[in-house]
This record gives structure tokens, sequence and C-alpha cells, in this order.
């Protein structure tokens, strides 16, 4: 079997909680990831979704390199990205590069567009003046965008184009892997199919491998390769696209499709499956969330595993 | 046949320079709301959408506006209507509810008191009185714990809950006609669709007819019975939802659809390029000259 681009396995991250515990026995810690695994292949998209604050954008953060795991281990290609033999910030960012969800908060708005382009390139040790114009030229194209716009200042753009120049940013040192946060949940529909066909253009013109994470669930239906469903720091389900929505099986997951407003199914209340029907047991395990309605982040859950129920789909299972 | 609730005609409004308006903003929108109907707008950000609901509340800042027409509210004229019964018509009769809470909320406040104010201010209720029917609201908007979460601040509350609070306040009253903009758009898909139930079957249960704004299509088409589309200041395109989504007809509604991926698409036809608005409308700056106000009344263009 290839090995896989990047390998995280049992990630853990937990925060301390203010106050700590009664009568100062043990600091309460809040579990924002807890003991998640996953791979990503070359050339894929994997999405991750779930509820605000089931720890999506902290494991996003951990790959990145901006937030050290409490336990765990994340791979690129079989070197440890984090711990005692991780690499540097410099090497990393040749690795893994994110787009962000606000393309105004994350540019520079004193910047021209070349400058916030050149400086990465700088920083790697590119400095031929003739190199930096090559790869910026080379690199607005890409996006959609023409060279002559590289002199121009964030606030000159509208919103769909500012989220081009991050891609541009994020994609400028070649990276392999580029993190998407919620990448067009700001822009406006129309702005929104632009940058989603340019997502894909360049996943498969340039080989890259995304890491999305999005509420939009016909989003990622649209562009992923595979689905993870995170509930409070753990993965429930992880599937391909298709059986996450065409076969979704963990209640949470039938909870999430059942909720997308979408409006073909909202006009012609038909062929949804009912997310409140009675679900068959599956060969004889319960669910660990049955009968937990809203899962307490403090405490750990209890024990349960992912099973593999179908080629590529698994699903978390109470321990039998 | 019955009279429309809110008759908007012929709205104009812009950036006003001393008397004259320089800059227009929407250029003589016209639509109707039905008693107890729930009406939806749509279109590109910036098309008007936001000014044309804060005309309707009488709530445009400066430098905005209203150049020209009526908003007839039960047959009267808003834009004629002295402050003063302006303001009792706003939060009582007409309410509105916004996409942040927090920007609604007084911080300082406990909800409970903040909703308790309203049937004071509108129903001339006691307090002790107010306070009750505030707890019921809370409970109304399936709030669990109503009587203790009425005693927190809205800080002390997810998002999700403080937008319930916002629900509850806004239908305190029994109002004729909600306003809700991009109300649900900051929560996420779980919480959002228990919100959007909320409002459908609140507004059913009582009669209150809703203008919701959002660019969302899916959203719009759960919750409103009619559509109209907004592009550049200009209502494009109305028509009865199912109608709307099946028969598009003006070119910035086909791209704004087709620029949708639709769940279940990828399943049926594989992975189909998303439509570019850009693409289908050669130029924009001829988009606002044809307009389909359905159904089957066409004005100013050919079918
Ligand atoms: N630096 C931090 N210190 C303390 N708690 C944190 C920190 N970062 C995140 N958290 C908490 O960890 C949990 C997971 O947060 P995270 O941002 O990963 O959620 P998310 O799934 O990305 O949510 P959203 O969809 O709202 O972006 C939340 O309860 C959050 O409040
Ligand atoms: N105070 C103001 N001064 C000048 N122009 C304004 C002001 N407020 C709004 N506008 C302009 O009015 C137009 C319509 O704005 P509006 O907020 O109604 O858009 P919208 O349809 O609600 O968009 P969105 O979907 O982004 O909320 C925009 O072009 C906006 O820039
Ligand atoms: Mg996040
Ligand atoms: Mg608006």
């Amino acid at each position: 079997m290839t090995q896989p681009l990047l390998q995280v396995d049992d990630l853990h991250v937990r925060f301390p909680i203010a106050g700590g515990g009664l009568l100062g026995t043990g600091k309460r810690m809040l579990h924002a990831v807890n003991g998640i695994s996953f791979s990503l292949a070359k050339g894929e998209c994997l999405s991750i979704v779930g509820e605000s604050g089931c720890g999506k954008s902290t494991t996003a953060l951990s790959i990145l390199g901006l937030q050290e795991p409490t336990e765990g281990a994340i791979r690129y290609r079989g070197q440890p990205l984090n711990g005692p033999g991780a690499p540097g910030r410099m090497q990393r960012a040749k690795a893994v590069q994110m787009v962000f969800q606000d393309p105004y908060a994350s540019l520079n708005p004193r910047q021209s567009v070349r400058t916030s382009l050149a400086a990465p390139l700088r920083l790697h040790g590119i400095t031929a003046a003739s190199e930096i114009e090559g790869r910026i030229e080379a690199m607005l194209k890409n996006v959609g965008l023409t060279p002559e716009q590289a002199k121009r200042y964030p606030h000159e753009f509208s919103g769909g184009q500012r989220q081009r120049i991050g891609i541009a940013r994020a994609l400028i040192l070649e990276p392999e892997i580029v993190v998407l946060d919620e990448p067009v949940s700001a822009l406006d529909v129309s702005i929104r199919a632009q940058i989603i066909n340019l997502l894909l253009d360049l996943q498969e013109k340039l080989g890259l491998s995304y890491i999305m994470i999005s509420h939009d669930l016909s989003v990622v239906e649209h562009m992923s390769d595979r689905v993870l469903v995170m509930f409070f720091g753990e993965v429930v389900e992880e599937g391909g696209w298709r059986q996450i929505f065409e076969a979704p099986t963990h209640p949470y997951t039938r909870r999430l499709i059942a909720a997308i407003p979408d409006p073909d199914v909202a006009l012609k209340p038909v062929g949804r499956q009912d997310e409140r029907a009675e679900m068959p047991l599956l060969a004889g395990r319960r669910f660990v969330s049955d009968g937990r309605a809203s899962p307490d982040v403090f405490t750990p859950p209890a024990p349960s595993e992912l099973v593999e129920i179908g080629a590529n789909h698994k699903v978390r299972l109470a321990m039998a | 046949m019955t009279a429309p609730l809110l008759d908007i005609r012929d709205l104009r409004l812009g950036v006003a320079a001393g008397r004259t308006v320089t800059h227009p903003l929407l250029k003589g929108v016209s639509f109707q709301i039905m008693p107890g109907e729930a009406y939806g707008l749509v279109g590109e950000s910036g098309s008007g959408k936001s000014v044309t609901s804060l005309a309707v509340m009488g709530l445009l800042k400066k430098p905005l506006a209203v150049s020209g027409g009526e908003i007839l509210f039960k047959g009267q004229n808003l834009l004629s209507l002295p402050k003063r019964e302006m303001r009792r018509l706003r939060g009582n009769r007409i309410t509105m509810i916004f996409q942040e809470p927090m920007t609604a909320l007084n911080p300082l406040s406990t909800v409970g008191r903040q909703i308790a104010e309203m049937f004071v201010l509108h129903q001339g209720k006691s307090w002790d009185e107010a306070h009750k029917l505030a707890v019921e609201a809370l409970a109304n908007v399936r709030v669990p714990n109503p009587e203790r979460r009425a005693k927190n601040f809205p800080h002390q509350m997810s998002g999700g809950l403080r937008q319930r609070v916002m629900i509850a306040m806004a239908l305190a009253c029994n109002p004729d006609l909600l306003i809700a903009d991009e109300p649900t758009t900051a929560l996420d898909v779980t919480v959002q669709a228990e919100v959007l139930r909320l409002i459908k079957e609140l507004c059913a249960a009582r009669g209150t007819a809703v203008l919701f704004i959002s660019h969302d299509l899916g959203v719009i088409a759960s919750i409103c019975q009619r559509v109209g589309v907004m592009y550049g200041g200009c209502l494009v395109e109305e028509n009865e939802t199912r109608a709307l989504f099946d028969n598009p007809r003006h070119d910035y509604t086909r791209g704004l659809l087709g620029a949708l991926p639709r769940l279940g698409s990828r399943s049926e036809h594989g992975r189909q390029r998303l439509v570019d608005i850009d693409s289908i409308i050669a130029d924009r700056s001829k988009l606002t000259e044809t307009r389909f106000i359905a159904p089957r009344v066409v004005e100013g263009g050919q079918l």
C-alpha cells in the first residue's frame, strides 16, 4: 500500500478551563479533540463536518502546527509533524498551507498583492527578482487574476477577488496540502460558485490535497472524496462522499443531513429519510450517543470504537 | 379579494446629499405581502434587500433617505407617519430579527427583562405580569428551563439560544409582520433548522406575515410561499417559490439557481461544473432592464 500523504493518529487536544475543579482537586479540561485518526491521500479532498465547537478548526490548527496536540502523532510523508522530531516552520510551510474563511481579515490592508505574495518566497530564499515576478504572475493567472492587479491593495478588490488572493498566497510556496476552513461561507452565492470551481480546477491542475471544513453540506457533497463527521471531539462516522450522503448511518450524521435547507427537498418533501426513524441495531450494537441529548465536552464519553460497516465506511459504536 | 398587509409601491431611496438623492440604491421597488404570507427576498450582496427592510421599519440612517414611492401598511403610508406613531408600530405591529442577535440585545440587561419590557411598553402590562409572560414567551420558542434562562444575560447564552430570545421578543406582541434579515446565517446547520422551524410554526399559528431575507435559496424555499429576486436595486423577478425554482426566467435568477450545488445532484448526474453567473450574463448593466413579475405579468421586457 502506498504511504498516505498525511497521517493523523489518535490526536487529542485538551484546553484547561479557568476555575479548576471542586476544592482545587484536578483541573477541569475541555476535550476539544478526543482521539481522532485519519489519513489523507495525495490529490484527495477530505472534508470535516460537525456542529460548531466540535473541534474541526482545532484539528486543522494542529496539522498546521498552530496548535500543539496534547497527545497523538501527525505524520507527513511518514515524517513527524509534531513532537520532538517536528520540522521547523519553514519546512512545514511547504507541506501545509491554509485558506481562511474571511479574506478581509487574512490580508494585510497596507500590503499590495505583490508584496504579500513575495514575502513568503523571500523567506524561503527565493530572492531573484525575475523568479519572484515570474512566480507571482503565474500564480495570479492560476487563480483567475491578471498580473497587472499585483500592484493593487486588498481594499481595491471585491470579496471574491480577495478570496482568490488568499488562495494565491496559500499556494505560492507550492504546498501539497491545503487546509480550507469555511473557504466560501463569507461569499455571495454567485461568487461562491466561482471559487468552488477554481478550487476544484487547482486541485486537479496542481495535484493538491485538501482538508476542507464547512458547514455547507451541499458544498461538501460537491467537493469531497471522503468525509469525516465529528461530534464533540470524536469522529462518529467516516466514509466516501456517497456513503455519507446516500447512506448516512450514525444518528448525528442523519440529523445533520436532514437539517440541510435544500430547496428541492423543501419543495418536494419526499425521498429524504426520516431522521427520527428507528435505527436497527448494527450487528446487535448501539450508538453511544443514544440518549445523550447534549454531550458534555468536559467528561470523555463512554467507551466506543469506530467499526467498519462497509467498504470505506466506518461508524462509531459502543464497545461490545 | 383581501387587501395586502404590506404594499410597497415604486420605492426609491438612496444616498442623500442635502435635499437631493445623489446615489440611487433602490430604483423603484414594488411588491406586496398578504396577511399571514411568508415572502422571501433573495439577491446578490448589495442589491438592496436590507435597505428595503430598514425603510419598512423606518430605521434608515443618514445619509440614506427615501426619495419616492409609498410603503402602505394596512393601507396607511408609513413614510408619512409621524415618528411617534412609527415608534408605536415598531416592536408591536412590525418587528424585526437580525443576523447577529447581539446587536439587538442589551448586554447589560437580562433577557427576561428585555422581553418583559415589550409587554410593559406595548401592552401596558405591569412588570410582574410582564415577567410571567416573558418566561412563557421563552417557553414558546422552546428555550429549555425558561425560568432560569430568563435571568441570563445575553453573553451567557449560545448563538442559537440568543436567536430564540430575539424571536421571542419579536413575536411577544403578536405582530402582523415579522421581518427577518438573514436570521440564521450565523448558526450551524442543525441549530438553523430548529430556528427556521420555530419561525415557520409560530408565525403560521399566529397568522403573522413574514418578510424573509436571505441569500440562501434553500432557507427561502423552506419558509416562503413567494419570492422576489433583487438585483442592483430592482426587483427583477417574482413568483411563487415552487414556480420560481422550476422555471426561473430572469438571467440573474437562472444564474443564482445554477450557482448552487444541489444536494443529491452529484449522485444523480456526477459532479457538474457550477454555473458562473458572469458567464451567462453578458452585460450586467442590462440586467435590471428586464423584469418578470409573475404570475404572467411581464414588465419592460419580452418573454
Ligand atoms: N485556545 C483555546 N482555548 C480554550 N478553548 C478552546 C481554544 N480553542 C478552541 N477551544 C474550544 O475547543 C472547542 C473546539 O473548538 P473549534 O474551534 O475546534 O471548533 P469548530 O468545530 O471549529 O467550531 P466552528 O464550527 O464554530 O468553527 C470549543 O469548545 C472551543 O471553545
Ligand atoms: N449608509 C450607507 N451609505 C451608502 N451606501 C450604503 C449605505 N448602506 C448601504 N449602502 C449601499 O446600499 C446598497 C444596498 O445595501 P443592502 O445592505 O441593502 O444590501 P443587501 O442586499 O442587504 O446585501 P447583503 O446580502 O450583503 O446583506 C449597497 O450597495 C450598499 O453599499
Ligand atoms: Mg472552526
Ligand atoms: Mg443585507
